[in-house]
């Protein structure tokens, strides 16, 4: 069984990734998921404004409120900084190369242009393959137009593809006007691929205490749809890899999310819920779904659910919606 | 590495010292104590990143603890033949003592390097002087002096050296603060000259002088009467080697360095007739101004004592000049009842020994005097007055100087105008807070231009002796030739004031030089600041010439993304206008300087700095200063009118820094000082402070209770009292079922608030219309100061409630009883404080505390001002502090005595009950004295004893009515830190909760040595990070309360205010009333934890929820009632360790640093925990019989009972 796939140019022995999670930050974690298939690892994402605070709030505890007190220079022995800031990501990309052999994508959240660049620079120096930039960006001012949102995704890639030469991966919410013209915007900006598609986690309110509430909601198979039907759309529209994200819980979605076209499926929440040894169910499952069907390559069943191999491509469109709902409707009233 | 370092560096003495100290020993035992506790952080730190001395081995470095105990290490050490160092001062070096006398005898070589600082005597001093040294010149130990960074630096190695070859131990010593923390460019030994003056065939012999059982000796033997005496005579030979060898020592590192040193040093004319003899930093002082009055055609000198012993009369005889006829000997020592201080009696006594012997002819007139006790600053005027008292027919001996001494009349007058500042010295003055980071970015700026060569740099800091808001004066020094001045700035080219409320309160511009340049960090502009400043302070800049520049630090740092650091803002206004360089030349320096710190944080990084340096420059606006004066604001008065005489003579002069002016009559005789000064002092440290909303409160006192600092009170009164009151004051009806027409109020006293955010975060109550308001919320302080004193005016006029109505058994109830304890100076949100405000409420008016050295002694005792204070009858807490290591054995003296004149008075009573009244001598003797109604009657009842007694003659009645007092209860708590319950003053807490004895201990647990700056301790967790334990404790903290409660009769509890402050009101109480020995664990945040104190009480909610700190009671008098005596008052753990613990630095440190470590202590002590609360679940489960038994009380239990 051959289920070697390609992603961004990076050879991967399967199409399984583990994406970013907090578990990726765990180097036994890491050695866990290779050892249980994993063809890829996306470790954490570095998150410049997390650093900016934190470097902040180690010196708001250390320096700045020692100084005053003459039987103290100091509260803390050194490192003056404790390990915050970029090297302590940058450790875990260069720990995470030493432990395993699979190909280590580093992810990458920035707040301004030049943090873009030096970290995308210094992750490169560290050692990963591939860099997956995380554009987690709520267009909250008003005044910004849909042209300013997308303009401000591909800038983003602009600098990071200047100031690196490893592949990069741009991973996108949904909510684009036009999914298609940007996802077109950014294979040209020079994205090696795209990950369809970041969960932007929304608050609830808590009317108890009247307060925001930001508890994380793992996801669920439910919610594969929309990534399922923009992979099946973009897959060989693009010259770039597609990678599937949310809602990937058992080898059933994973076939599916190659069939509409996916080169590389993650997953997080299924590994949170059940272990990182859910990751060999995975690969197992998938194994064994193609085995049953004597399928010998991935090669024979990507995109063939895609809706350019589709003999009804307007199955993915308007059209079907209405449908579907009448049938759900029907099926309640059972 | 330290071993790449460049020739020159800038470094303060301690660091100077550890430099060398490291590199040429093996093993290093130590203990924190200012000012040498960098010394031993520094190794420890060294020890942990893997760095090797000069033989490639990586030094073991072991925290003791305490000095005995590491003094008894080194001595292990050194007789298994390691080299072998420690690291001390004061107090510490005296606990050292008996080990060195075994160490001298015994002929072992090694350092013991000393900051040399005060011992206490009528008050702790951690300043520098003489003292500690002088207790230990008969230990046999050589005393080495050095008098700067680079001779500290120097004469460590010289020390080392020459150690191994005479065999006699070394104290090396400098002086503390002066030295151990001046920053100093000085030329770094390299380990290449380290090497060349340590000789390995040295080394080897001390090793083969080692305890081997291949080759056994027996050592430590006792001798009789036949033999001790010459035995004792054997060493001789070595010590009169010492001299020579240290000479020698010190002729070979000049070879090697350049730089030469003599025994005794004499500087000046070679024909002098005036000479003064002095060791320490003192000595560069004099050598100045004697080369400036050399300059003058005076003929004078000074001679520094470097090898004070073995002292060498050959080697001073050599080196004072024939002609000299008065010799003064300066001290900074003191020995009450001596016919002088140490020094001057062997200058006299080598003097008339060497006349005696025809070895000199006359003996030159000799007086003794002393300066800088204390780090009192020894100025040139001083020295120049000491000399000129030598030209007198009759100077004076055992004078002083640098104080008015209108007792004893010892002190010599000196000249305020006499200055030898070196106009080439740019002299830089800065006012700032501790929390603003002006002294880093000071020392940072002393840094940044040592680097140049032919610059030269000085950095001296003096702070304030609060936690909170100190006030931090950093005096810099720069020039092109070396700077010799450890003394503080005598005038200022450039004066930067951080925090323009300084200039209300405070002459700020005194030492300004006419036509020097000030600048005022301030929100106003140039156009507007003018109008806004005090009269005297314009008065200041223009008759000085000033010029004056402003800048808006805290905007420009806001604006330009540096999260309102105003540090580097100054830092370039300071570089820029200061000229100590051309402007353009400094401002290049600084941004080389920021590329360097930032570039491995990333590019941007650095270009946001240098942004920032950029906006500095183009928002720094020189101000244009009209012809006069025009201002109608005066300086703020200090203290209230109201205040005391006292606090307006001598406090209040204290608290605007004039304290230096007190004359020795104004100063008690004893140390025993005025309670609740604290309240005089109203240091405003906040702009945003705890506002009360009383339609939103509940009333809960939660926040009165949590508050650090005292400042929220509740009353509850007749709202018919309401008549008085001030427009909008705030009121709400009590909200307690049964009190028609009584009204509550709570007061917030928004001047001593330091802004914590503690009390907000307790408050249970969230508005329901918007949830981020609550009942107490933080808002600026400055709109309502006014209405606020009135209000806390009107509210002091409500009387105190009754505290024999109060609930003493409820948060709700507490409010309403008197703090005693209140506006310390510990840091904003400290974490211990709230217990002792509880103590002081609780108990205060009976309450006797004997406190151990650390934070509790510090904000509990450093002068200016006095937090514990008195109630209305004028009685409160009395409270004294012993010493570090002795604290319980203190307050079980306490506890002794009361017993002993309880007994007294019960026994005089029972005699005279004829005389005062059977009736009342026998409700007195029966009292019952549990409930706060029953103290309040039997206190009635022993006033009324004491004004019969008082009308009464005899000798019983004279003496019943001086014990009298004794007939109340009394409280006794012994408090203190960890450091001193489970380490220093473990053997002695241990020993008097094994006596029976009714005494009360609180032990405010940070679990490191807060005081200090966060030295581990026994009570440090596994897999914190503190000092002395850099790479994550490895070991579980000591369960103390475990080991108390196996003597059976102590009554342990363990608790945590913010996880549950019932359970400590509880514990308090129960502790109080059990009648024998109680000992209270309190967790206390601290800063050193590394978290926002804002939530300390919901860290220790999680501490104990996570069962890293289960709360309980282990109360022995339960079993006499058939109840399980150990109650587990806090439910099995609800989240996970980690969720507790990294929420703090001390634990997230190692998480980034080293997370396989981390990793590997976080789930040990998960274990840890988890294993600890079943084993406490157990506990709890055993009934009375499977403890050990209780015994018979002891002492006032068993006699009033």
């Amino acid at each position: 069984m051959d289920l070697t796939t390609s992603y961004m140019g990076l050879a991967l022995r399967n199409p399984l990734i583990a994406s970013a999670s907090p578990l990726n930050g765990d180097i036994d974690n890491l050695r866990a998921l290779e050892d249980h298939g994993a063809g890829a690892v996306v470790l954490p994402s570095i998150f410049e404004e997390q650093i900016v605070a934190e470097q902040r709030e180690v010196e708001a505890r250390t320096r700045v409120a020692a100084t005053g007190f003459a039987e103290a220079q100091s509260y803390f022995p050194a490192p003056d900084d404790h390990g915050f800031g970029a090297e302590r990501y940058l450790e875990i990309v260069r720990r995470a190369k030493e432990a395993v052999g699979i190909p280590v994508i580093a992810s990458l959240n920035c707040t301004t242009p030049a943090g873009w660049a030096d970290y995308a620079r210094a992750i490169e120096q560290a050692g990963a393959d591939a860099i997956e930039l995380n554009v987690y960006f709520i267009p909250a001012d008003l005044t910004m137009t849909g042209d300013d949102v997308e303009r401000r995704y591909v800038d983003v890639l602009r600098v990071v593809k200047t100031a690196t030469a490893v592949p990069v991966a741009v991973k996108l919410g949904p909510y684009f006007s036009a999914m298609g013209d940007m996802a077109r915007q950014l294979t040209n900006a020079g994205a090696g691929a795209l990950v369809l598609f970041n969960r932007f986690y929304q608050p609830d309110i808590d009317v108890a205490t009247l307060r925001l509430s930001m508890e994380v909601e793992l996801s669920t198979p439910a919610e594969m749809r929309l990534p399922l039907l923009w992979i099946a759309i973009l897959h060989g529209r693009v010259p770039v890899s597609l990678a599937a994200s949310t809602g990937v819980h058992s080898a059933d979605d994973v076939f599916k999310y190659l069939l509409a076209g996916a080169d590389t499926v993650m997953t997080t929440s299924a590994l949170l819920r059940h272990g990182v040894g859910h990751m060999r169910t995975l690969v197992d499952g998938l194994t064994a779904l193609l085995a049953a069907r004597e399928i010998g390559s991935l090669g024979e069943i990507r995109g063939r659910m895609s809706q350019r191999e589709m003999r009804d491509p307007t199955a993915f469109e308007r059209a079907n919606y209405i449908n579907m709902l009448q049938g759900y409707h029907a099926g309640r009233a059972v | 590495m330290l071993t790449d370092r460049p020739l020159t560096d800038t470094l303060d003495g301690n660091t100077a010292v550890a430099h060398v100290a490291y590199r040429v020993n093996e093993v290093c035992a130590i203990y924190p104590i200012t000012p040498s506790s960098t010394m031993a952080e520094l190794a420890d730190e060294w020890s942990a990143q893997g760095l090797t001395n000069i033989w490639g081995n990586v030094p073991v470095v072991q925290e003791m603890q305490s000095e005995g105990g590491a003094a008894g290490a080194v001595h292990g050490a050194l007789q298994s033949g390691a080299l072998t160092t420690t690291f001390t001062a004061s107090q510490g070096l005296l606990l050292m003592l008996p080990n060195m006398y075994k160490i001298a005898g015994e002929l072992t070589a090694t350092v013991f390097h000393v900051a040399a600082r005060a011992i206490a005597t009528q008050a702790l001093s951690i300043f520098g002087d003489h003292n500690d040294v002088m207790a230990a010149r008969p230990t046999g130990f050589a005393l080495l002096s050095s008098g700067s960074v680079q001779e500290a630096h120097d004469s460590a190695l010289i020390a080392q050296a020459a150690t191994l070859e005479a065999r006699v131990p070394f104290l090396h010593f400098f002086d503390g603060f002066r030295t151990s923390h001046q920053l100093d460019k000085i030329e770094v030994l390299s380990d290449a000259q380290i090497r060349a003056m340590i000789r390995d065939d040295l080394v080897r012999a001390h090793r083969a002088r080692a305890l081997t059982p291949e080759r056994p000796v027996v050592r430590g033997t006792a001798h009789n009467p036949d033999t001790f005496f010459q035995a004792r005579e054997t060493a001789n030979p070595y010590y009169a080697r010492v001299p020579g060898i240290v000479q020698s020592t010190m002729d070979r590192f000049a070879e090697l360095t350049g730089r030469a040193y003599r025994l005794f040093e004499y500087a000046g004319a070679p024909d002098a007739e005036r000479v003064i003899v002095l060791m320490g930093s003192g000595a560069e002082t004099v050598r100045e101004t004697a080369a400036v009055l050399q300059e003058r055609g005076e003929r004078v000198g000074v001679l520094q004592v470097r090898l004070y012993r073995p002292f060498s009369a050959e080697h001073f005889l050599a080196a004072l000049p024939e002609s000299c006829r008065a010799v003064a000997v300066l001290e900074q020592a003191k020995e009450s009842g001596a016919p002088g201080e140490p020094l001057y009696l062997d200058v006299m006594t080598t003097l008339a020994s060497a006349v005696a012997a025809g070895r000199r002819a006359t003996v030159p007139r000799v007086v003794g005097g002393r300066y800088g006790l204390g780090s009192k600053n020894f100025n040139p005027a001083q020295a120049k007055a000491v000399f000129d008292e030598l030209r007198k027919p009759e100077p004076r001996n055992g004078f002083t100087v640098g104080i008015d001494d209108d007792v004893s009349h010892t002190s010599l007058t000196s000249d305020p105008d006499f200055t030898i500042e070196r106009e080439d010295v740019v002299r830089a003055l800065f006012y700032g807070l501790g929390a603003d980071g002006t002294v880093g970015a000071n020392k940072n700026s002393v840094k940044i231009l040592a680097e140049d060569e032919g610059m030269y740099a000085q950095g001296y800091f003096v702070y304030d002796s609060h936690k909170s808001g100190a006030q931090t004066i950093s005096h810099l020094r720069f020039g092109r030739q070396p700077i010799r001045a450890p003394y503080l700035l005598e005038s200022a080219n450039f004066i930067a004031c951080h925090q323009a409320a300084f200039l209300e309160r405070m002459d700020v511009l005194r030492l300004a030089v006419e036509g020097g340049t000030f600048l005022l960090n301030t929100p106003h502009g140039p156009d507007e600041i003018w109008d806004r400043l005090p009269r005297p302070v314009q008065e200041r800049i223009v008759e000085k010439k000033l010029r004056f520049f402003v800048i808006d630090a805290t905007k420009v740092a806001t604006d330009a993304g540096l999260g309102g650091r105003i540090n580097t803002v100054l830092q370039t206004c300071f570089f820029a206008i200061a000229g100590v360089l051309p402007r353009d030349e400094a401002i290049a320096r600084i941004k080389g300087a920021i590329e360097k710190s930032y570039s491995g944080k990333g590019a941007h990084v650095v270009r946001k700095n240098f942004e920032a340096v950029d906006n500095t420059l183009a928002r720094l606006y020189e101000v244009r200063v009209p012809a006069e004066a025009t201002s109608i604001v005066e300086l703020t008065p200090v203290v209230p009118r109201f205040a005391p005489e006292f606090v307006q003579l001598v406090t209040a002069r204290m608290m605007e820094g004039r304290g230096d002016e007190l004359r020795v009559s104004q100063l008690p005789i004893d140390g025993t000082w005025p309670p609740g000064t604290a309240a005089f002092e109203k240091r405003n440290v906040s702009d945003i402070v705890a506002v009360w909303d009383p339609e939103l409160c509940v009333q809960c006192g939660q926040c009165g209770f949590a508050c650090p600092h005292s400042v929220i009170r509740a009353k509850y009164y007749d709202e018919d009292a309401l008549g008085g009151a001030p427009a909008g004051y705030k009121s709400a009806p009590v909200n307690a079922r049964g009190y028609p027409g009584v009204r509550f109020s709570l007061e917030v006293y928004g001047e001593d608030c330091t802004g914590c955010g503690i009390c907000v975060e307790v408050c249970p109550v969230h508005s329901p219309r918007d949830p981020g308001v609550k009942a107490i919320n933080l808002g600026p302080k400055a709109p309502m100061l006014d209405a606020s004193r009135e209000s806390i005016a009107f509210f002091e006029s409500l009387p105190m409630n009754d505290r024999s109505r109060v609930d003493f058994a409820t948060v709700r109830g507490v409010q309403f009883l008197e703090p005693l304890f209140e506006f310390s100076g510990a840091c904003a949100g400290c974490g211990e404080t709230p217990y002792l405000k509880v103590l002081s409420q609780l108990f205060g008016d009976r309450l006797q505390i004997a406190n151990a050295t650390g934070c509790s002694s510090i904000y509990g005792g450093n002068l200016p001002v006095t937090p514990w204070t008195v109630n209305g009858e004028g009685r409160g807490p009395a409270w004294s502090n012993s010493l570090f290591e002795d604290n319980a054995e203190f307050g079980l003296g306490f506890r002794l005595a009361a017993d002993k004149h309880l007994e007294l008075a019960a026994t005089l009573l029972r005699r005279l009950a004829p005389d005062v009244g059977d009736e009342l001598a026998n409700a007195i003797l029966d009292a019952p004295q549990e409930r706060e109604s029953e103290l309040r009657a039997q206190r009635a009842r022993v006033d009324l004893l004491k004004q019969k007694l008082a009308a009464m003659d005899g000798e019983a009645a004279h003496d019943l009515l001086s014990v009298a007092d004794h007939l109340v209860r009394r409280s006794i708590w012994i408090v203190g830190g960890d450091g001193w319950a489970y380490d220093i003053g473990y053997g002695g807490l241990d020993h008097v909760l094994s006596t029976g004895r009714d005494v009360n201990v609180l032990v405010l647990d940070t679990e490191v040595y807060s005081n200090t700056g966060g030295q581990a301790s026994k009570a440090t967790p596994l897999g914190a990070v503190a000092k002395f334990a850099a790479a994550g404790k490895r070991t579980a903290r000591k369960d103390l309360a475990l080991q108390a409660i196996a003597y059976g009769n102590v009554y342990v509890a363990q608790v945590a205010m913010g996880a549950n402050p019932q359970q400590t009101l509880l514990a308090f109480r129960e502790a109080e009333a059990y009648p024998g020995p109680s000992l209270i664990l309190a967790y206390s945040t601290c800063i050193a934890h590394g978290f926002d104190l804002r939530y300390g009480m919901q860290q220790q909610d999680l501490a104990a929820a996570s069962g890293y700190w289960p709360l309980f009671r282990f109360n022995p008098v339960m079993r006499t009632v058939g109840e399980r005596p150990f109650l587990l008052d806090s439910p099995r753990p609800t989240v996970s360790l980690e969720k507790y613990a990294y929420n703090e630095l001390r634990y997230r440190s190692l998480a980034n640093t080293d997370p396989d470590a981390a990793k590997e202590l976080l789930a040990a002590a998960q274990q840890a925990v988890t294993e600890k609360y079943r084993q406490y679940e157990e506990l709890a489960s055993r009934g009375g019989e499977r403890f050990h038994p209780e015994t018979a009380p002891v002492g006032a239990a068993a006699l009033m009972n």
